[in-house]
């Protein structure tokens, strides 16, 4: 069952074309990456779906329900939980407060006025951060930790929302191989045990070809491709886009 | 009871003991004017940390704040000059009205982002308001302002500031107590959030423009209490209270003090209440060595004067001598 729908999705920034007409559908459960060079229009879809920019034209669907241009705050609360290129966290903030913050106001305390924020959700909120692996760093400022962690929190933060669809877009962007590894192991884990469906981006092809039930191949703007990981690899647009028309002239 | 609790009511006590032999001290063994000193301290104090509630934790650096202690002001002291309200009622309407002007000032201004508009809707707003009270003579009195505002005998200024000092502190203090809570409940984790990074707490599912718009209230809210006391404190107020510089004397404040800490904007109004009062004494150019002050602050303390005692005691205590 398609737990995401993008039909026929647009969207132009002036003379540029971004998206040019996307038909996507990601199935529940899945882990389904978007590939395709730089300027491919990835982070654009991911923008358009989750409410980052309104579109021109076409539509998107989370579990039937048209979601197109709706507010970030609404599709975030029907169950989408998205992360950025450029690591988006609360840097002057502590690692535990980064969590906590995102775990009160889900749990409805946002407009408490007047209880010790720091008593609230303990349990709740260490338990995420012993999940992405931040628990020892727990009272550390979040803008000081390492690009691979960083980008753990940001990951915890998304996943303190209970999202039923994460929107990664390149989440090991930045990491050394040895922290890639371990996101990659720390992505499969939590979408198992959670039972997420990840839709994603990124420019690792082994990490894509390794986590991928389903990949799709952007290129200006468009989806040339979608398959499995084999039909993915063999696919000849997909080489010619990686590769070149000409193979030969490389050498 | 634990050494800790027993330490923390030893402090607790030596500092209420302070606060109550403290005004005698000033006004017997010094002058009144000392004591009047402190009070205004401490009602500038109360101010600063109000506004600190919107550019310390909430990231909107209002430059139209000047409205809301003035407003607090004027309603209070509009109240005690043309009506036989009583004062808790007058009180209570200078930071109602206050919190009024806020919403609607609020409400146009917290959907406007960058740090710069912010200031400049806010700074317009304030002019605004200026404007209106310099002008609406029948109603505001317009420049004479409003003289021999009454306050009742038990707290009058007249002979003694003894009593009107434990008036402001049992205030101060509330509404110290009330920011202190408000800043570490949930709703101050949330507006930090929105300061570090609007994007991310919208992706989160924070209304952003909602929270803004109750910081800004609030902040209103209890800068109209510090009008209040200062209207009932000089007995007098015109309407430069409510000019752009009471603005941004503000924010000199918590520059001054560090916005950092939840003490420190009311750090910088002590020492600026200090230096302006001290520095009068010595020479009109007053304002020319506060400013030298205040560019040397920002250059080499951006943490201000409090982030920078903060550092040394951590210094001291790393270096052993906190603990036994």
């Amino acid at each position: 069952m398609a737990i995401l729908e993008i039909k026929g999705l647009k969207k132009a920034f002036g003379g540029l074309t971004a998206v040019a007409g996307i038909d996507l559908e990601v199935q529940e459960g899945h882990i389904h990456s978007i590939i395709g060079p730089n300027g491919a229009g990835k982070s654009t879809l991911f923008n358009l779906i989750s409410g980052y920019y309104p579109s021109d034209e076409g539509s998107v669907f989370y579990r039937g329900q048209q979601i197109t241009n709706l507010s970030p705050q609404k599709i975030v609360r029907m169950g989408i939980g998205r992360s950025f290129q450029v690591t988006n966290i609360f840097s002057k903030m502590s690692v535990h407060e980064n969590i906590q913050a995102t775990v009160l106001y889900r749990k409805g305390e946002g407009l408490n006025l007047l209880s010790d924020s720091r008593k609230r959700y303990q349990e709740e909120t260490e338990t995420i951060l012993s999940m992405v692996g931040l628990k020892d760093k727990a009272q550390t400022m979040a803008g000081i930790l390492s690009a691979g962690d960083r980008k753990r929190l940001e990951l915890g933060i998304v996943l303190a929302t209970e999202p039923e669809l994460l929107l990664l877009d390149e989440p090991t962007c930045g990491m050394s191989p040895t922290e890639t590894s371990r996101t990659i192991d720390l992505i499969q884990e939590i979408t198992k045990k959670k039972a997420l469906t990840v839709l994603f981006t990124e420019h690792k092809m082994d990490m894509v070809f390794c986590i991928s039930s389903c990949i799709s191949v952007m290129n200006f703007g468009v989806i040339v491709a979608a398959g499995e990981p084999d039909q993915i690899r063999s696919n000849e647009k997909v080489q010619q886009i990686y590769f070149g028309e000409d193979r030969c002239s490389l050498r | 009871m634990s050494q800790n609790a027993k330490t923390r009511w030893l402090k607790l006590t030596v500092t209420a003991f302070a606060l109550v032999v403290l005004p005698f001290i000033l006004e017997k063994a010094f002058s009144t004017y000392y004591l009047y000193l402190f009070i205004k301290a401490m009602v500038w104090a109360l101010y600063a940390v109000s506004f600190n509630l919107v550019l310390g934790y909430g990231g909107m650096m209002s430059f139209g704040h000047a409205a809301f202690f003035g407003i607090g002001a004027y309603a209070c002291s509009l109240l005690l000059v043309k009506s036989s309200c009583p004062l808790l009622l007058a009180f209570l309407a200078g930071p109602v009205a206050a919190a009024l002007a806020g919403a609607v000032i609020g409400f146009f201004s917290v959907r406007i982002r960058g740090l710069f508009y912010f200031a400049v809707i806010t700074l317009s707003f304030a002019q605004l308001v200026y404007i209106l009270v310099f002008k609406w003579r029948t109603l505001t009195f317009g420049d004479d302002g409003i003289q021999g505002i009454p306050v009742p005998d038990v707290i009058s200024t007249t002979d003694t500031y003894i009593p009107f000092y434990f008036f402001s502190l049992i205030i101060f203090l509330l509404c110290l107590y009330l920011l202190w809570r408000i800043v570490r409940s949930p709703f101050g984790l949330m507006l930090r959030s929105l300061r570090e990074s609007p994007e991310r707490a919208a992706f989160v599912g924070l209304k952003i423009e909602s929270y803004r718009l109750i910081a800004f209230v609030l902040s209103a809210f209890f800068s109209g209490v510090a009008g209040v006391l200062f209207a009932l404190m000089e007995t007098s107020i015109a309407p430069n209270i409510l000019f752009w510089s009471t603005s941004g004397e503000v924010v000199l404040m918590g520059l001054l003090g560090g916005m950092n800490l939840f003490l420190g904007p009311a750090l910088g109004a002590v020492v600026m209440v200090l230096l302006s009062s001290f520095l009068t004494s010595y020479t009109e150019y007053w304002g020319m060595f506060l400013g030298v002050t205040l560019i040397l602050i920002v250059l080499f303390f951006p943490k201000g004067v409090g982030g920078l005692m903060v550092e040394q005691i951590q210094k001291w205590r790393r270096a052993g001598h906190g603990h036994p």
